[in-house]
């Protein structure tokens, strides 16, 4: 297991001008690691994040798209494995930051928790790869290869619950954050 | 927000035949390079099928209708038209995501949505499926423009009604009130 900032911190380290689209509790931590106007945080919510994230990946193939997805979040919307693998975007991957709660909801266990295969659903859906890290040194070591894949990629880390982040909803809904995206995007 | 052009169909409607070929054409003519769509029945042959025999727009199919709108959603701001067609019981199921997305996100979600069982020539607040007389209300409930497509008379109102969603960045709803031939 590892903690989610750290790995966002990992993470943040192989991101250029790619799309990032996290949601909700991984979004506020993203944003205050990895400030920048092409994070997309107007995903709304019951797990659409993976949705948005293949339009955009469909509109921009020349752009690599990151989501960021809860696994609560996720399992609102698991068609949307099937439809991602089915579109085959080469330029997307779907990160799933499993932590075993609905987080932003009280933090209550997800139902299904320990039990359920997230990258099992992924690869069974079609996903071209799927991998599974669970401490922060194999993540250091293999992020780059995975996300150097063509996609779609599905990575499934294994997250410490937390303390909670302050949840800055003003922020994520903010008309002035969906402006700069889309000025960053077609600048 | 029915117009007065979608009123005046209705009194012909029984007299009057939908083509799809019209509607493919008009969604071509509106600039749409993507449909994206879970099936509907009233549209499946009329509409949905020619769709998958053309390369463009590009069909996307996808697994639940509320997907279909945050694909849209990640698409208009890539500056790319898409439609969604999908049926009213899909509508009806992603009444949330339409309310965050494309209502309170001001995007220009456009869909296309055959009304199931609505009787052909009948108004949909008229119709006796409980299912149908609801949408429209509730559309209007969200502020979500909305406009009837029940004949060929109609037809010439989807490229419009695409073009304003886009200019002004608010979703629309085209209702397809019976099945295109």
């Amino acid at each position: 297991m590892m903690r989610r900032d750290e790995a966002l911190k990992v993470l943040a380290r192989h991101v250029g001008e790619d799309i990032v689209v996290p949601v909700y509790t991984t979004a506020f931590d993203w944003v205050a690691i990895h400030p920048h106007p092409l994070n997309y945080l107007c995903v709304g919510a019951m797990g659409l994040a993976p949705s948005h994230a293949l339009g955009l990946a469909l509109g921009r193939p020349d752009k690599r798209v990151l989501v960021l997805d809860g696994d609560g979040s996720l399992l609102m919307n698991l068609g949307c494995l099937v439809t991602v693998a089915d579109v085959a975007p080469r330029n997307l991957v779907h990160f799933v930051f499993e932590n075993g709660t609905y987080e932003a909801n009280g933090a209550h266990p997800i139902p299904g928790r320990d039990r359920i295969d997230f990258a099992g659903f992924a690869r069974a859906a079609g996903y071209r790869s799927c991998h599974v890290f669970d401490d922060l040194p194999a993540f250091e070591t293999g992020i780059a290869a995975v996300m150097g894949a063509d996609g779609p990629v599905f990575i499934d880390l294994k997250i410490e619950p937390g303390p909670p982040p302050v949840y800055d909803y003003k922020l994520m809904h903010s008309e002035k954050l969906r402006a700069d995206f889309k000025a960053a995007l077609n600048g | 927000m029915q117009g007065e052009v979608g009123r005046g169909a209705e009194r012909t409607a029984d007299a009057a035949a939908l083509q799809g070929s019209g509607i493919l054409r008009e969604i071509k003519a509106a600039r749409i390079e993507f449909v994206v769509s879970v099936p509907d029945i009233v549209t499946s042959e009329g509409l949905l099928r020619p769709l998958a025999r053309d390369n463009s727009p590009r069909l996307i199919r996808v697994c639940k209708e509320d997907e279909g709108v945050a694909i849209c959603a990640g698409l208009a701001y890539c500056g790319k038209r898409s439609l969604l067609l999908i049926q009213h019981t899909g509508l009806l199921d992603s009444i949330n995501a339409i309310r965050g997305v494309a209502v309170e996100y001001s995007l220009p979600i456009c869909m296309m949505v055959g009304l199931l069982q609505k009787e052909p020539g009948v108004p949909p607040p008229q119709s006796k499926q409980y299912g149908v007389r609801i949408v429209e209300p509730i559309l209007d409930a969200m502020g979500v423009a909305h406009h009837r497509i029940e004949t060929d008379i109609d037809i010439g109102r989807i490229r419009p009604a695409i073009d304003d969603a886009y200019e002004q960045s608010q979703p629309v709803v085209l209702t397809i009130g019976r099945r295109p031939s």
